[in-house]
């Protein structure tokens, strides 16, 4: 690891202030310390967030509000979510191991890098660590990676699953940077690679993620997260769906449809969404609605089963949901 | 009975050791030959490219101690003051600083919970923690777990149900299964089984891994 300066700042404007050229925040640390180990990520100085007042899970008429250094098994576990939003509190449960939720913060969560092979690898080329090295995925072990919103210079998954049920709730981060803030939807914050892989989503530097916003939706209390992987446990998706349905006797009123594991960002469905809305539930509406879930995929040589897989995920889950498995 | 969870020298001991000589003492020496082998090179670039590393408050310091932080924490229940470099992990501060050597570093990358330690009561992996991120806080290891010689119902549950065969992993599962418990993720084989999928054993110990946790689960809330 290489060497780094260390700060502790305890305000918000403070850890701005602090934050410098090639420096990096750090809250759990679940991703930056082992970037850091394999030297993936090589920052001279961390600033160190966890004294900055950004805690609490707040439930109210307007939606969820959670402070970005709530750790996942605390939000995972809380009743107002486990209620609310079982599709958040089933995804977070899903994610990592129980010792890895206690550490990991819901901001870092959204933050965490790809788990692509080659960007781990700092012996291999790779556009999103070092711009311009190419992208030996392409033609190379890309079992695990995207379909969808690929491009020619990247290739790799956004690994959050957490980030996949807020998607589909049309969820919000706030970000700040000294005493200013901005409110963005999650689902415009990622960016797809294009040309800059390097640049995954619109972070400022020196900007902090310090509050996630879920609006109020009530019948996303039916709601719920499958997530298909090599092992039942501890392992990320190949194929996972979020999935938040409103029924009305056996009509889909509404529904809210992201998939994570297939997408270089997490990837909202409004498509499938629309191809639910207002039809009967039936194993034929839906498995008619995830069709288009694989519109525009561009499978590679060994990821090609994750267009079926990915459709018969969305499938399984609505089954599930509509009571109909 | 303790034995079997001691990490010191019994007659299991690879047979070209002398007499006297702790598998610790042997474990050691073979770490001091390849670390000599193996450090040289990290060393002589840290010592070009450090540059006063310092903690919020704290004064930049000199010369050869200008990479030196302070950190101070309980480890079970003894404070601790250390002088170290920022970069080494609460792990290996456990391990080489404390000597407490219970802790075991498996994959070193937060994949396969032999590190796993108690932070404010809390399971969390000591391999991704930097020890200056632990600063003031409650750390409890494997060797905190007893109370005098009586083992922690968990230890002794670990026992009873044989949920071991070479034992590497065993002080992070037992921590782990601590905590497992102490969140109430004991319902059923099947809620055991996720919330203990951070600890891999490789020798396959798992299903007497559940009956020792059931074992001990039934054994703490009856106030054991």
């Amino acid at each position: 690891m290489r060497t780094f300066i260390y700060k502790v700042p305890s305000s918000i404007r403070e850890a701005t202030s602090e934050f410098g050229q090639n420096s990096d925040f750090v809250a759990g640390g679940t991703t930056l310390i082992d970037l850091m180990k394999l030297e993936v990520m090589t920052p001279s100085q961390l600033v160190d967030i966890n004294r900055l007042p950004l805690r609490g899970i707040e439930w109210s008429s307007e939606g969820l509000r959670i402070g970005a250094l709530e750790k996942m098994s605390d939000v995972a576990e809380c009743p107002e979510v486990v209620t609310n939003y079982p599709v958040i509190s089933q995804a977070l449960l899903k994610s990592a191991s129980a010792q890895l939720r206690n550490m990991a913060s819901m901001g870092g969560n959204l933050l965490q890098r790809t788990r692509c092979g080659y960007f781990r690898d700092v012996s291999t080329p790779c556009n999103k660590r070092q711009p311009g090295s190419g992208c030996p995925a392409i033609d190379g072990w890309n079992r695990t990676h995207a379909i969808l919103g690929t491009s020619s210079s990247c290739v790799a998954t956004h690994p959050s699953d957490l980030a996949v049920a807020l998607v589909a709730l049309d969820a919000s981060i706030l970000l700040q940077s000294g005493n200013n803030g901005r409110l963005v939807k999650l689902d415009d914050f990622y960016q797809v690679p294009g040309e800059t892989p390097d640049k995954e989503n619109q972070l400022k530097p020196g900007e902090l993620i310090t509050e996630i916003r879920v609006p109020r939706l009530p019948w996303a209390q039916r709601s719920a997260y499958l997530k298909i992987r090599d092992r039942e446990s501890y392992e990320f998706a190949l194929a996972s769906v979020a999935l938040a349905l409103d029924v009305d006797a056996n009509n889909v009123r509404d529904a809210r449809v992201a998939v994570g594991g297939v997408g270089t960002k997490p990837w909202n469905l409004p498509k499938v969404q629309d191809a639910l809305i207002g039809k009967p539930l039936s194993q034929s509406t839906f498995e008619a609605a995830a069709k288009l879930a694989a519109e525009g995929a561009k499978p590679l040589r060994y990821n090609a089963f994750k267009v079926e897989l990915v459709q018969r995920t969305i499938v399984r889950a609505l089954m599930n949901l509509g009571g109909l498995a | 009975m303790s034995g079997h969870l001691n990490d010191s020298h019994s007659s299991d001991s690879p047979p070209d050791i002398q007499p006297g000589s702790s598998r610790r003492h042997f474990i050691s020496r073979l770490a001091a030959i390849s670390a000599g082998l193996t450090v040289a090179a990290p060393l002589s670039r840290s010592a070009t490219t450090t540059e006063g590393t310092v903690l919020e408050g704290e004064s930049p310091k000199q010369g050869t101690e200008g990479s030196l932080v302070e950190i101070s924490f309980k480890v079970n229940g003894h404070r601790q003051k250390l002088k170290m470099d920022p970069r080494v992990t609460l792990l290996d501060t456990i391990r080489d600083r404390l000597d407490l050597t219970g802790t075991k570093k498996g994959c070193d990358r937060g994949a396969c919970g032999a590190c796993t330690v108690h932070i404010n009561g809390r399971r969390v992996l000591s391999c991704l923690t930097l020890a200056l991120m632990a600063q003031g806080e409650e750390i409890t290891t494997v060797e905190g777990l007893a109370e005098g010689d009586e083992l922690h119902p968990v230890q002794a549950a670990f026992i009873s149900c044989d949920g071991f065969q070479c034992g590497y992993c065993t002080p992070g599962q037992i921590m782990s299964a601590v905590g497992c418990i102490n969140e109430g993720h004991t319902k059923s084989d099947t809620e055991i089984q996720e919330f203990m999928s951070g600890n891999l054993c490789r020798c396959g110990a798992y299903p007497n891994i559940v009956d020792a946790i059931k074992m001990a689960a039934a054994q703490m809330k009856a106030g054991g």
